[in-house]
């Protein structure tokens, strides 16, 4: 178990294309780490160089108190699971979750009852002499854990762990995995397109644009505060509504509406500046009465999302949307006003996209 | 067939008959008319594969010459051509022959060289390895004449290419060396082959198998035997299969060596020819080639044994 640290990391990949950009990251012992971005962001080739086998342009890369960039793979004490799961299909399964211990030149009997005690552990037990093909993708999947504790690693590497499963078994293996990552308690560092996924698994994550970071924090922080405009548009199974407007004293003026500026942002805008404003549809609130601060609109389509449905309200210029509790939805056609939860409004500048206040600085509400 | 024939008009009641025949084939032919499509084929099947066939195995058992009272009026001489040639000593020579030249050219040689070549050539940049790619099929689809002339020039004795680079003049390659001069030559000629078969398979292995080998530390030969070789074992027997029985059915060394010197590389094919045709001894030659057929179904066999074992 340790901490994994990289230093000004850089993965250029031939014809110039940045594809992991000078970047710092710090994972703590023991975390369950979120590499979350779109597909083509960096986030496997970082993977892959944490793992060795992609090489380092530059920067370092630390496990522990180690410095390994220039090591090969075999010697990074890590173990990965692959989207596939890798496993080898003339093996048996006994005989794939003990290959790492061949390798390290372990005796057959030895291996062997290592592999069944890892086995037993991932509920494997009466499969122990099939092979591969013979198994379904949610006990395949636990055969490549299996391989990885097996060797007991200083990290776990998850490449999309859950993307070859089917939906149901996907919200399973979710749990599974997070009971089984705290147990072990090594540190894992997973990728995933999945926001979902990075919400409900890991203990921090780090949000990646184009080899870059965009955000790190943890579950929480990122869903609450995002740190950009992109993120906000990438966390949330709803999109966040981001309503481009104008400064106006204690305000802001969303095309021809005024709602308030939320105090923690008033010190650090300027009158007249274009800014986003930023709510997810989860904190806003729909009435059928106008009240002061309230965005006006016109239902024009609601969605039915189980508990709850997302209700769009049309406006002159923008569109808003919020969710309203399941059986409350306005009728189509309807006026209706949504106004934010008290300190759920966030402010980002027009500019670059970015909070107008230092992230840092920001008091999670 | 019995039963197929038999249902439809048992069927066919309840339909309100469509047409004069009822075709039960899915283009709705008509057993008339896709015999039709099919004839044309099946003729010239039956000219240059059933009746050649058939043929050879007539003659194998008469006295059949190629000039003579014996090509007029052949006998029924039965067995003994067989016997004959199973207790011919020049007959031992060349089959002993052909298995050197199969095993050393085709099995090990061209098999493992195309391996090499498909495993090297995959980490290669992209126009290095179309370059070497195209050389080694030139090898392979040129013709064999061109080729048996090249190789001629190459080696030979006072103005060969080979003796130049090398330094050694007046050494006669092909006096001194046929066998081996013959196997380096197939060698070259068929490696395309199996250079093309392993570089497809080797691609069928998944990258993340090769990955996992390198994480836990696997060396090259670690990985070889454990990861791609199971994925490619198929690939390899078929491989092997197939240039074993090109390999022994190849006439080319002929052009090159015609079985000489003293028929040091008269392998089977040249061997038929040599009785056959130049010797004229149409029956005992068509003997030796059921012979040869035989030792071929008994190779393919063995492969195809090999190829269904699991593991």
């Amino acid at each position: 178990m340790a901490s994994i640290q990289l230093d000004g990391l850089t993965k250029v990949y031939p014809g110039d294309v940045r594809a992991v950009d000078a970047l710092d990251l710090s994972i703590v012992d023991g975390e369950f780490f979120a590499l979350l971005g779109p597909s083509g962001c960096g986030k496997t080739t970082l993977l892959r160089t944490i793992a060795g086998l992609e090489e380092a342009t530059s920067g370092t890369v630390r496990i522990g108190d180690r410095d390994v960039t220039q090591l090969p793979p075999g010697k990074r004490e890590l173990a990965m699971v692959f989207q596939d799961y890798a496993l080898f299909p003339h093996m048996t399964v006994a005989d794939n979750i003990s290959y790492p211990l061949k390798i390290k030149g372990l005796a057959k009997p030895e291996r062997l009852t290592k592999a069944v005690e890892a086995g037993e552990e991932l509920s494997l037990g009466g499969l122990m002499e099939r092979r591969p093909g013979e198994l379904s993708g949610g006990q395949q999947q636990r055969v490549a854990l299996a391989r990885a504790i097996a060797v007991h690693p200083q990290v776990f590497l998850f490449d999309e762990p859950l993307s070859n499963l089917d939906a149901r078994l996907r919200l399973e293996a979710r749990t599974f995995l997070k009971r089984l990552q705290r147990e072990l308690g090594v540190t894992t560092v997973f990728v995933t397109h999945d926001q979902a996924e990075a919400l409900a698994m890991a203990d921090r994550m780090a949000v990646m644009d184009a080899g870059k970071i965009r955000q790190v924090g943890t579950a929480r922080e990122v869903f609450q505060r995002p740190a950009s405009t992109f993120v906000a548009n990438f966390i949330g199974s709803t999109p966040m509504n981001l309503l481009p407007g104008v400064v106006q004293g204690d305000g802001v003026d969303v095309s021809g509406q005024r709602i308030p500026m939320p105090a923690d942002s008033r010190e650090h805008v300027a009158d007249g500046q274009d800014v986003v404003v930023g709510v997810r549809p989860e904190y806003l609130t729909l009435s059928q009465s106008a009240a002061d601060g309230a965005l006006h609109g016109v239902v024009a389509i609601i969605e039915n999302l189980g508990t709850s449905a997302l209700v769009t309200l049309e406006a002159d210029g923008f569109t808003v949307a919020a969710t309203v509790p399941d059986g409350e939805e306005p009728p189509i056609g309807a006026d209706a006003w949504v106004s934010a939860a008290e300190g759920r409004t966030l402010v980002y500048r027009a500019s670059d996209g970015e909070l107008v206040d230092a992230p840092v600085a920001a008091a999670i509400a | 067939m019995a039963q197929q024939t038999a249902l439809p008009p048992a069927e066919q009641p309840t339909a309100p008959a469509p047409s004069r025949t009822s075709a039960t084939d899915v283009a709705g032919l008509g057993r008339g008319r896709a015999a039709a499509f099919v004839a044309p084929a099946m003729l010239l099947v039956a000219v240059f594969l059933v009746f050649p066939a058939l043929w050879t195995l007539y003659i194998g058992v008469t006295n059949y010459r190629l000039t003579g009272v014996q090509a007029r009026t052949p006998e029924i001489v039965g067995v003994d051509n067989y016997v004959d040639a199973l207790g011919d000593p020049t007959f031992h020579n060349a089959l002993f022959l052909t298995l050197v030249f199969v095993l050393f050219s085709a099995v090990l040689g061209q098999n493992l060289l195309g391996f090499a070549l498909a495993r090297s050539l995959a980490t290669l940049r992209p126009v290095m390895r179309r370059v070497v790619e195209s050389l080694v099929l030139l090898a392979w689809i040129i013709p064999s004449s061109i080729v048996a002339f090249l190789w001629l020039a190459l080696l030979d004795r006072d103005a060969g290419t080979l003796n130049a680079l090398l330094q050694t003049p007046g050494l006669a390659w092909l006096i001194d060396y046929p066998l081996v001069s013959i196997i380096v030559f197939n060698i070259w000629r068929g490696t395309a082959f199996s250079m093309l078969l392993y570089s497809a398979a080797l691609a069928s292995v998944p990258p993340s198998q090769l990955e996992t080998a390198r994480l836990v530390g696997a060396s090259r030969w670690q990985t070889l035997r454990d990861v791609v070789f199971p994925h490619i074992r198929g690939h390899v027997l078929t491989n092997t299969l197939l240039i074993s029985l090109w390999t022994f059915n190849d006439f080319t060394p002929f052009l090159i060596t015609a079985g000489g010197p003293n028929d040091r590389t008269e392998v089977l094919p040249v061997y038929i020819y040599n009785t056959a045709i130049s010797g004229g001894q149409m029956g005992y030659g068509a003997a030796v080639s059921l012979i040869m057929l035989v030792i071929n179904l008994i190779i393919a066999l063995f492969y195809i044994r090999l190829l269904r074992e699991r593991r």
